[in-house]
């Protein structure tokens, strides 16, 4: 199983960082990383493997709010990206 | 792998576009609740909702934690309590309460089947039921209600029609220092589906298992942001496939979600329905879609074929994406619930001839229009045996919710708040019918239910 985390928002230093020890701390694999900065505009896709996690997905969304303020962060499960957009 | 593009289109549809679960519905019947006496009869029914019930809500939460979806009621549909009425006898009134009740106390926005199916006749339970609506909207927050008076198999019960002529008066009457709400949650059906996951017209009809999940989606903002992309080169054709497309999308979404309740509830899925169903938040309206298509105003002479081409392309987008297609599925135009059909109605371009005509061609009926206080019932009467009368003849469902404003007239406005909206009071012709409606008696099946 896995799930997307997505983060919009302006840029500054450390968000990956942040992003990676939240992900670290809900023991959340990460297995890819998109991202990408456009003038000061920050967005990154990440991929976790959440078979082991130690907390639910709404948890981890709270977590990284907190550690990343002022972001767009959505935490999904894949699912809803494959049942909307594959047959 | 996933694909950045396809990842940032569902988060802009969720953020931006108002894309939401509109409601995850629990349908449980209450036959084996029937008891001959009132009080047995309520206490079963509350022991049998609360225990099927009780973790709607929370698996509804946790759903949306786990997708990043907003599905915005969890709610419960029963058999129509005019069933258990003929069983038991006794004042309808205290099983109204005793839903509003187990509503509260499960925690969902709305609880419908206080209804009654006469679209052929009155059986024991029925009128005294129907009689008891207006008290029972009255003294209840949760309950909804709704009766069938009509269907293409058997016509049209015009002695139901005339009592419901004053039923949804009366309802206004006991609830006139609230808006006159009650009549917002009471709905006149003609062919209304077993299934309706959909507010204030769901029940759980006769023909359906113990307990079920019932999806009902949204999404005209998505539709209509991806009308707008598109520009207005595109053809009609190029239009119909846009409007597919996203419905194909937005269904998708419905039926996993469905699935995933169902599992976790151990609750069988029933259908996804699969209307789009506005809210009266900007961004969120069936009309902007038709003015996307190139109507100055919705209301405006081609709204009915927009909309025949909008609910028509809906249903095929929509029907390939999920295993069971049911409910009412098509656009709703709902006017005090739809940003666009309030200002349309407020501007004078939409009028209640021109709503008429556009229920030929969607999935619902006159809704959520407000009329003047002093309409006489026939007339309401009236409105209903034409509405009725459409669903009939087209083999379709069509449901009105009239809310006569008490003590308002022409150019005065209702504020009901919240997903009920707020809307002008219409202009109504007050030619009557009278003597046609209290002829009584029934509208004969038409030749389109000899089908055998």
């Amino acid at each position: 199983m896995r799930a997307v985390i997505t983060v919009i928002g302006k840029d500054m230093v450390g968000i990956l960082a942040k992003v990676s020890t939240c992900c670290a701390e809900a023991n959340a694999n990460v297995i890819e990383v998109t991202q990408s900065v456009l003038q000061e505009f920050f967005a990154m896709v990440m991929l976790i493997d959440i078979e082991n996690m130690n907390c639910d997905l709404g948890q981890l969304r709270e977590n990284l709010k907190q550690n990343v303020p002022g972001m767009k962060i959505h935490v999904m499960h894949e699912d809803i990206f494959n049942s909307m957009h594959r047959i | 792998m996933l694909n950045m593009t396809d990842i940032m289109e569902t988060i802009t549809m969720i953020q931006e576009e108002n894309l939401d679960i509109r409601t995850i519905t629990m349908g449980i019947s209450l036959l084996d609740c029937c008891d001959s006496d009132i009080e047995r009869s309520c206490n079963k029914v509350y022991e049998k909702i609360y225990r099927c019930a009780k973790d709607l809500v929370q698996t509804g939460c946790d759903i949306e934690q786990k997708y990043g979806i907003p599905i915005i009621n969890k709610r419960i549909s029963v058999t129509p309590i005019a069933m258990l009425v003929g069983a038991s006898g006794g004042d309808p009134l205290k099983y109204a309460l005793t839903l509003d009740k187990v509503a509260k106390d499960v925690g969902v926005n709305f609880i419908g089947g206080f209804s009654a199916l006469v679209h052929k006749g009155f059986s024991p339970g029925d009128r005294e039921l129907i009689e008891s609506i207006p008290r029972a909207l009255a003294a209840t927050e949760y309950v909804c209600s709704s009766v069938n008076i009509g269907s293409t198999k058997s016509g049209i019960n015009m002695d139901a029609v005339k009592t419901m002529g004053s039923v949804i008066r009366k309802t206004a009457e006991l609830t006139a220092d609230k808006q006159c709400i009650g009549a917002a949650k009471l709905v006149v059906f003609c062919n209304a589906p077993e299934d309706n996951p959909f507010m204030a017209g769901a029940f759980h009809g006769a023909g359906e298992p113990d307990c079920v999940i019932n999806v009902g989606v949204s999404g005209p903002g998505v539709v209509r942001a991806a009308l707008k992309k598109a520009g207005q080169d595109c053809d009609l054709t190029q239009v119909a496939d846009i409007i597919k497309r996203t419905a194909f999308k937005i269904t998708r979404m419905g039926q996993l979600v469905g699935s995933e309740a169902s599992k976790r509830l151990g609750v069988p899925f029933g259908i996804v329905d699969l209307s789009l169903a506005p809210t009266p938040a900007i961004g969120d309206s069936v009309a902007h879609i038709l003015e996307e298509i190139g109507l100055e105003k919705c209301g405006a002479h081609g709204t009915t074929a927009a909309l025949a081409l909008l609910n028509d392309a809906v249903k095929k987008g929509g029907v390939m994406a999920s295993s069971n297609v049911g409910g009412l599925s098509g656009a709703f135009i709902p006017v005090t619930e739809d940003a666009g059909m309030i200002e349309a109605a407020r501007s004078g371009a939409l009028t209640i001839e021109k709503l008429e005509a556009m229920t030929a061609v969607c999935s619902v009926g006159i809704d959520m229009v407000v009329i003047p206080g002093d309409t006489p019932l026939e007339v309401i009467s009236g409105i209903l045996a034409d509405e009725a009368a459409i669903g009939m003849i087209n083999s379709k469902t069509t449901a009105i919710r009239l809310i006569p404003a008490i003590g308002k007239d022409e150019g005065e406005e209702l504020e009901f708040g919240g997903l009920l909206g707020n809307g002008p009071v219409m202009k109504i012709n007050k030619m009557s019918p009278a003597v046609m409606i209290n002829r009584g008696g029934r509208i004969p099946a038409p030749i389109q239910s000899l089908k055998n």
